[in-house]
């Protein structure tokens, strides 16, 4: 039978980016640069109709890549919950490399322009097919696709540290996909299955008969270790801070907003249906809750100790990383839904801070110490409004996305009851004033009557497409911090129709 | 002289390529340095009495220089690895992961094991339905360039990704001027072989055969073992022999960064197309009207054949700018 037009969507939502990426190698960096930004806007509006379809109609489907699909060949899924993550995913790139063109064109020469586009492209098209797929190897693949490219987009500034960071980058990467490629082919060995539906049910059968239960959860273990290194839970966070620091704004902000946080997407995805929750989340879920809340403490602890602008946005990342953990360590359906709004709602405002950060150092004449930035903001108005309604959102200012993820894992936390709840809820005061402390007093020092240091940097023409960029981000924050109902409802249907 | 020959050995040519090539990344970290935290342990140690400050030179010296190594180690390697207990941790982390990894294999089904093979309905379905399915006698290229295509997809793009990923980071400097232009040919002058008449004899010998091969490999690859990959590598290190004997110039007359680009974008974007086409025609269970033509012919299996060159195209490319950016940082 012949599906709905929109039902081949996830199709081209793969396949489009990754052909734009391979033709952006082969053009002039002007051109690529054309390419790159069509693309982002087509792959949104994409999603968007994706979105709109499957969740009027509230269903779910999957797409087999080729003759013969299940449990044969690879195919893709769709439904709500990971529509909507693909529209945020790739709102947030657009928005990116829309407000950050600017900054693009300073860092990276032009030559090498076409290159970034590729990655760019590339970039996007493992973001969909990971949040598409149906299959354990194909998330493989395009883990590997997603590192690399990550890898390229850190080292592409001219800038010496930026490529000891990329190096470090790419170790730790590799180390995190060598353990889930591990984990992949022990549990493939056991299952004989590759697609989620069939390897849950193989997976629940093997624990009905109790048989070679180690090597199975041992697999299990070494994929969740391999993607927690990847999205830098608290102790494997350490490539982190200098990959976000070193790299351009739009890389930092891609790194912050959108790799990591698809790896925590395909986490959940594995865990909710290849793993079953009885197999993965409650085995795993004590050891996850100490990591993340041990992260969530000692990464704005570290935040408040940085002294440059770019290092206090990295470390805040680390930090927020581990409140996401934190939701799928309550285990609750609850639980999993408020940490994917809270993937969302820090991608709108991270990415955000990343661009607009640029902006505020370029004010200083580059500058990125603290103590050098000071009254950047009323130097660069917009950029500082924008970085303020970032900070807030981090924060948890109310009527800002921020406020409302921390709101829906607080009430999940009171939902699930338990030791969690209080633990979790004492967490969320310390990290809420910890962020206070770093967030607001970095707003402060930018909006400080004192006389910048640094030369001010030479007054530009106007920055159109940033200026449009940062008023759509502002936008998101603000929608998902006022409207946050619906979106939560969407992904609790959307986690409905997982299993 | 002594240094010059010094210079011939491979090693001492790869720490000459390393220190001049690292050099200026060198300056760049010993800028960052200069950071506050060292300016102000300086500051501190100025308003010590002058009696003590000479008394405590070579000790300030030492210090200093320790902390420069420390800033220096948190830049390159970590912060902590020179610490003791850094290493007995990774150490003891490192021996408590191979020691979990061993106890879940040792608990793994052994291989052949008849119980849980039959669990798995995919790998007989797959020797008994590949060839009548996708006309391929190599039931191998069936199931990566059929059934398991998205696979394959992503991971020819793997390869593009690491190839450009590589010209991007390796092509890290800007414009050379005149004088690094030189520097450069001087030192490929030195580094290429001079006609070394033992290697050319035998490339003569061998490349024909290297060459014939790689492209039987990949041609054949839907009736025999083989395909885009193993015969792409074949190919690229004929590409590599080539070069390594008669050197930059004669090879740069068939094959240089234009030619490595138009052939891996338009192989990749063919594949992806021919891919796209497939897996629309299959989704919708539309008929796809490519001619399977009889199995075992070397035009059948549908588009098997043109995929697997595609692969082959984009691997051969692959490994030999990977070759040459490695070894002289441009085309």
């Amino acid at each position: 039978m012949i599906l709905a037009w929109w039902q081949n969507l996830p199709l081209f939502l793969v396949l489009c980016p990754l052909m734009c990426g391979v033709a952006c190698s082969a053009l002039r960096g002007k051109a690529s640069r054309c390419v790159t930004a069509a693309m982002c806007a087509a792959e949104s509006a994409g999603m968007a109709v994706l979105l709109w379809y499957t969740a009027s109609g509230n269903v779910s489907f999957t797409y087999a890549m080729g003759k013969i699909g299940a449990p044969f060949g690879n195919e893709l899924r769709a439904g709500p919950a990971e529509a909507l993550m693909g529209l945020g995913f790739t709102l947030v790139l657009t928005l990116s490399v829309t407000g950050g063109n600017r900054s693009l064109t300073e860092d990276v020469e032009s030559k090498r322009m076409n290159l970034f586009g590729a990655m760019i492209g590339l970039l996007t098209a493992a973001t969909a097919a990971i949040v598409f797929t149906n299959d354990l190897f194909t998330a493989y693949v395009f883990i590997e696709i997603t590192t690399l490219s990550a890898c390229a987009l850190i080292g592409v500034t001219n800038r010496g540290r930026a490529l000891f960071s990329s190096a470090r980058y790419m170790v730790m990467n590799l180390l995190g996909s060598g353990l889930f490629l591990l984990g992949l082919s022990m549990l493939y060995a056991l299952t004989g299955q590759l697609l989620f539906p069939q390897l849950a049910s193989a997976v629940d059968a093997l624990i009905a008969e109790n048989r070679y239960s180690v090597s199975m959860y041992l697999s299990f273990l070494l994929m969740g270790l391999g993607l927690c290194i990847k999205s830098a839970l608290y102790p494997f966070h350490t490539w982190l801070p200098d990959a976000y620091s070193n790299a351009t704004a739009v890389s930092g902000a891609l790194l912050s907003s959108l790799v990591s946080k698809l790896y925590i997407f395909l986490l959940i995805k594995i865990a909710l249906r290849a793993a079953g929750e009885e197999a993965f989340i409650h085995r795993i879920g004590d050891v996850l809750f100490l990591y993340a809340a041990v992260g969530t403490v000692l990464g704005s602890v570290h935040a408040l100790y940085q002294r440059k602008l770019s290092r206090v946005i990295a470390y805040s990342s680390v930090a927020q990383i581990a409140c996401v953990y934190l939701g799928i360590a309550l285990g609750s359906g609850e639980g999993i839904a408020a940490a994917l709004f809270y993937i969302l709602a820090h991608s709108a405002a991270k990415s955000m801070l990343f661009v607009t950060s640029h902006k505020l150092r370029r004010a200083c004449g580059g500058a990125d110490g603290l103590e050098d930035l000071r009254g950047a903001a009323r130097r660069s108005p917009l950029a500082g409004l924008a970085f303020l309604a970032g900070a807030c959102s981090l924060v948890g200012i109310p009527g800002l996305g921020g406020f409302a993820a921390k709101m829906y894992l607080a009430q999940a936390a009171i939902g699930g009851g338990g030791w969690r709840m209080p633990a979790l809820l004492g967490l969320l005061a310390v990290s809420t004033t910890l962020n206070a402390a770093y967030m607001l007093r970095t707003a402060l020092i930018l909006y400080s009557r004192d006389k910048p240091a640094g030369e001010a940097g030479k007054p530009k023409a106007r920055d159109a497409a940033f200026a449009a960029a940062t008023a759509v981000m502002i936008g998101l924050n603000l929608f998902l911090g006022f409207c946050g109902r619906p979106v939560i409802e969407l992904i609790h249907r959307g986690l409905a129709l997982f299993s | 002289m002594p240094a010059n020959k010094k210079k011939h050995d491979a090693f001492a040519r790869l720490a000459d390529w390393l220190e001049n090539g690292a050099q200026p990344l060198d300056e760049e970290i010993g800028e960052s340095l200069a950071d506050e935290a060292y300016e102000e342990e300086n500051a501190a140690e100025k308003t010590i009495p002058s009696v003590e400050v000479k008394k405590q030179t070579p000790k300030k010296k030492k210090r200093q220089e320790r902390h420069r190594r420390k800033r220096r180690d948190a830049l390159t390697v970590g912060a902590y690895a020179d610490a003791w207990w850094y290493r007995v941790t990774a150490f003891i982390v490192c021996v408590s992961l191979v020691g979990l990894l061993l106890y879940g294999v040792v608990r793994m089904p052994l291989f052949g094991n008849a119980d849980t093979l039959a669990d798995s309905e995919v790998a007989s379905f797959y020797v008994t339905h590949t060839l009548e399915e996708t006309g391929a006698v190599n039931i191998v290229t069936g199931i990566i360039l059929d059934y398991r295509g998205f696979d394959t997809l992503g991971e020819s793009h793997v390869l593009f990704v690491a190839v450009s990923s590589v010209l991007l980071l390796l092509s890290i400097r800007g414009e050379k001027d005149e004088q690094e232009r030189l520097l450069e040919s001087d030192r490929e002058q030195r580094t290429e072989p001079d006609h070394d008449l033992v290697l050319q004899g035998g490339a003569r010998l061998l490349l024909p055969l290297v060459l014939i091969f790689g492209i039987y490999i990949i041609l054949n690859g839907h009736l025999s073992p083989g395909g885009g990959f193993s015969g792409g590598a074949v190919l690229g290190a004929g590409l590599i022999l080539y070069q390594n004997a008669f050197g930059y110039d004669r090879i740069g007359k068939f094959f240089t960064y234009r030619t490595f680009r138009a052939v891996s974008v338009s192989a990749l974007l063919f594949y992806a197309l021919a891919k796209g086409y497939h897996f629309l025609t299959g989704a919708n269970h539309i008929p796809g009207g490519i001619p399977e033509g009889t199995a075992g012919a070397i035009l059948s299996g549908g588009l098997l054949l043109p995929l697997n060159i595609a692969v082959g195209c984009v691997v051969t490319c692959t490994m030999y700018a990977l070759y040459t950016m490695f070894r002289r940082g441009a085309f």
